[in-house]
């Protein structure tokens, strides 16, 4: 056996341990959604969901404010990808295309903001939402969209400024040349450029307000404006834990997320701007 | 169809002291081919931009067909530019390419269509109309970039550089396509270069410039005949001329023992020999031959002497070795003459 391959299998084994271990959770959390309540705490695990049962699905589904709170889920994280998309696109091009006064100012400060525990921005966050110009925006689904922007843009920001920069210029210019307003030339020419941009910071939008639970919690006091984070901890009662809905209602909660990301991911295709200019 | 003219056009960039273009003046009739030329770093592109529209100009005027520009958006100067590396869509096809400036004047699709058929036939690019740029050669990919600019028929061509990414036999081959392809559409053109052949061979009228400042602007054959100062002589012709720094006495210079008359002043004088008026001599200026560049008829035969490094051209045939001594005779009636300033001392003529 030579050294090369032996390099190669202990690579191999390590990524297959590796994957094993971040699989796990989610393989638990998907098989104990189909077990019976009998067999979700055992003193012998058991590994398998066998036998079978949908009973936990019907469960969490017929939990009071199940639907209501999908909606209020998508509502969020659909105005929070198509507001921090819009908005970090116009950023990006503002800091990676045009001469400012603050531009170093503002770039450093988005990286600082990022620094920020979110935790430590909660409290001041709450405040400041409470005393909202025009009313409080606590307790409302805008409030909260607000504030996953606070978090999302920074990141959005600087992720689309580098793929910005990384378009040549010439590009731009040829296009005004060539008969476009300023405007026509980012959206005609830059636009389809930084699509695979775009389509990476909206994953990340995407999960980031779909998963998000403190913030949700906090805010959101009333159980028909909630989310489905914060819904998924009402089967935890003084009573004890409903593991097996849970699990359900947590299984489905992801759904959406792998589905918009198998949906999206193929758009990601990089190289796109082989062959533009010379090279 | 316009004629250009840059009005004293300056342009600094913001967080520099020195203009990269300074007070050009430059006119360019109706269908001309004007050459911007000069070594790197002398606003040669600045200028150009600041015609595109791409610049700003913070002091003087531009005007494109008596219009005055200088404020208007690139795309309300009806100008087309070929960019150094071409700046073509790379998710576009060739003939979504070549069509892009007609999608955005509204031109009809099958107008469109006949207008991007005809340019991908001038410039041979119909077999690749389907293909991405990305699936093309440097020259073809060149081609697009000149069809891109071609199909609008715009008032004015701005090249800058379209030669420079390609290979030294294509460079030639494309530089005469280029040529042929002005005189057939008659377009004023401004096209940049650094490479002083390629100006001299393109251009019907050659701006030299340096420093963000224009020295000469001058039929090609002028600028090589009478050159309006050291800078001109030595950068047009290949090898540079030769340029040495004389005493002047008795209203002339003494060249190796040639007597090279001076028409006016004393002090010292630039004397700007040619290689060609430069003759291996039974007498003359020592010298030592160090390389010697052979040219089928012809051989540059580039000597060590006490005046410098100096080329004279010689017949192939009687090409002396590397090493050897041989003594160089200037042509008295072919030297050029500057002052210790570096300008053209008037007063000669051949
Ligand atoms: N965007 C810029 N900002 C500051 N200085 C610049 C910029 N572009 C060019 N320059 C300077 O202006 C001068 C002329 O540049 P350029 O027009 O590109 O020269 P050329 O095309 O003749 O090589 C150079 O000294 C260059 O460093
Ligand atoms: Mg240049």
């Amino acid at each position: 056996m030579t050294r090369r391959r032996a390099e190669r299998i202990a690579l191999n084994t390590t990524g297959v341990l590796v994957f094993l271990v971040m699989i796990f959770p989610v393989y638990w959390m998907v098989s104990t959604a189909f077990k019976p309540g009998i067999d979700v705490q055992t003193f012998t695990p058991k590994w398998f969901p066998h036998p079978a049962t949908l009973s936990n699905f019907t469960d969490a589904i017929h939990r009071p404010y199940f639907w209501q709170d999908v909606k209020n889920s998508v509502f969020v994280v659909c105005v929070v990808v198509a507001l921090s998309a819009v908005l970090s696109f116009l950023a990006a091009l503002a800091l990676a295309r045009f001469r400012f006064y603050g531009r170093k100012a503002f770039i450093v400060l988005i990286i600082a903001v990022q620094m920020v525990p979110l935790n430590a921005l909660i409290i001041p966050l709450y405040i400041a939402f409470s005393n909202a110009p025009g009313g409080t925006q606590v307790n409302k689904l805008t409030g909260v969209v607000v504030a996953y922007l606070t978090f999302v843009l920074p990141f959005c920001i600087w992720t689309l400024r580098g793929f910005v920069m990384g378009i040549p210029q010439e590009l731009e210019e040829a296009a005004l040349v060539d008969g476009c307003s300023r405007f026509g030339a980012f959206v005609r020419i830059l636009l389809p450029l930084v699509a695979p941009g775009l389509v990476a910071t909206s994953i990340f939008a995407f999960i980031q307000a779909w998963n998000e639970y403190i913030i949700a919690y906090v805010f959101l006091s009333s159980p028909e404006k909630q989310t489905l984070t914060v819904w998924l901890a009402n089967f935890t009662t003084n009573r004890g834990t409903a593991w097996g809905s849970l699990m359900a209602g947590a299984t489905l909660t992801a759904l959406p997320v792998v589905a918009f990301f198998v949906i999206v991911h193929r758009k990601i295709a990089f190289g796109l701007t082989a062959g533009g200019v010379k090279g | 169809m316009a004629d250009v003219s840059f009005d004293r056009a300056t342009r600094i960039y913001p967080g520099t002291e020195a203009p990269a273009v300074d007070a050009l003046e430059l006119e360019i009739p109706d269908g001309e081919f004007m050459v911007l030329v000069g070594p790197s770093g002398s606003g040669k592109t600045t200028a150009l931009r600041m015609l595109a529209g791409l610049e700003e100009v913070d002091a003087g005027a531009v005007l494109i067909g008596g219009r005055d520009v200088t404020d208007l958006p690139a795309k309300e100067r009806d100008v087309a530019m070929v960019f150094q590396n071409y700046a073509l869509y790379p998710y576009l096809s060739v003939a979504a390419n070549i069509g892009f400036p007609l999608k955005i004047a509204h031109v009809k699709k099958s107008e469109r269509e006949r207008r991007v058929r005809e340019a991908a036939e001038l410039l041979g690019l119909v077999d690749y109309l389907a293909r991405k740029p990305g699936q093309l050669s440097g020259g073809q990919r060149q081609r697009v970039a000149m069809g891109r600019a071609i199909v609008r028929e715009p008032s004015v061509f701005l090249m800058d550089e379209p030669l420079s990414n390609l290979d030294a036999k294509l460079r030639v081959q494309m530089r005469a396509d280029i040529a042929a392809l002005q005189d057939r559409l008659g377009t004023t053109t401004v096209y940049v270069t650094h490479d002083q052949a390629e100006a001299m061979t393109l251009g019907d009228r050659v701006a030299v410039m340096k420093d963000g400042r224009l020295q000469q602007c001058d039929e090609p054959r002028v600028l090589y005949e009478r050159p309006v100062n050291t800078f001109v002589a030595g950068f047009i012709g290949s090898p540079a001329m030769n340029l040495c720094t004389l005493p002047c006495s008795n209203g002339a210079v003494s060249f190796g023992g040639s007597r090279i008359p001076v028409p006016a002043g004393n002090g010292e004088v630039v004397v700007g020999l040619r290689p060609e008026s430069l003759e291996l001599a039974g007498e003359g200026l020592p010298a030592e031959v160090q390389v010697v560049e052979e040219l089928g008829a012809d051989a540059y035969v580039f000597c060590a002497s006490a005046l410098g490094r100096l080329v004279a051209r010689t017949e192939a045939k009687r090409a002396p070795a590397r090493g050897e001594r041989v003594a160089l005779r200037p042509v008295a009636e072919e030297a050029h003459l500057f002052d210790a300033g570096g300008e053209r001392v008037s007063g000669i003529d051949h």
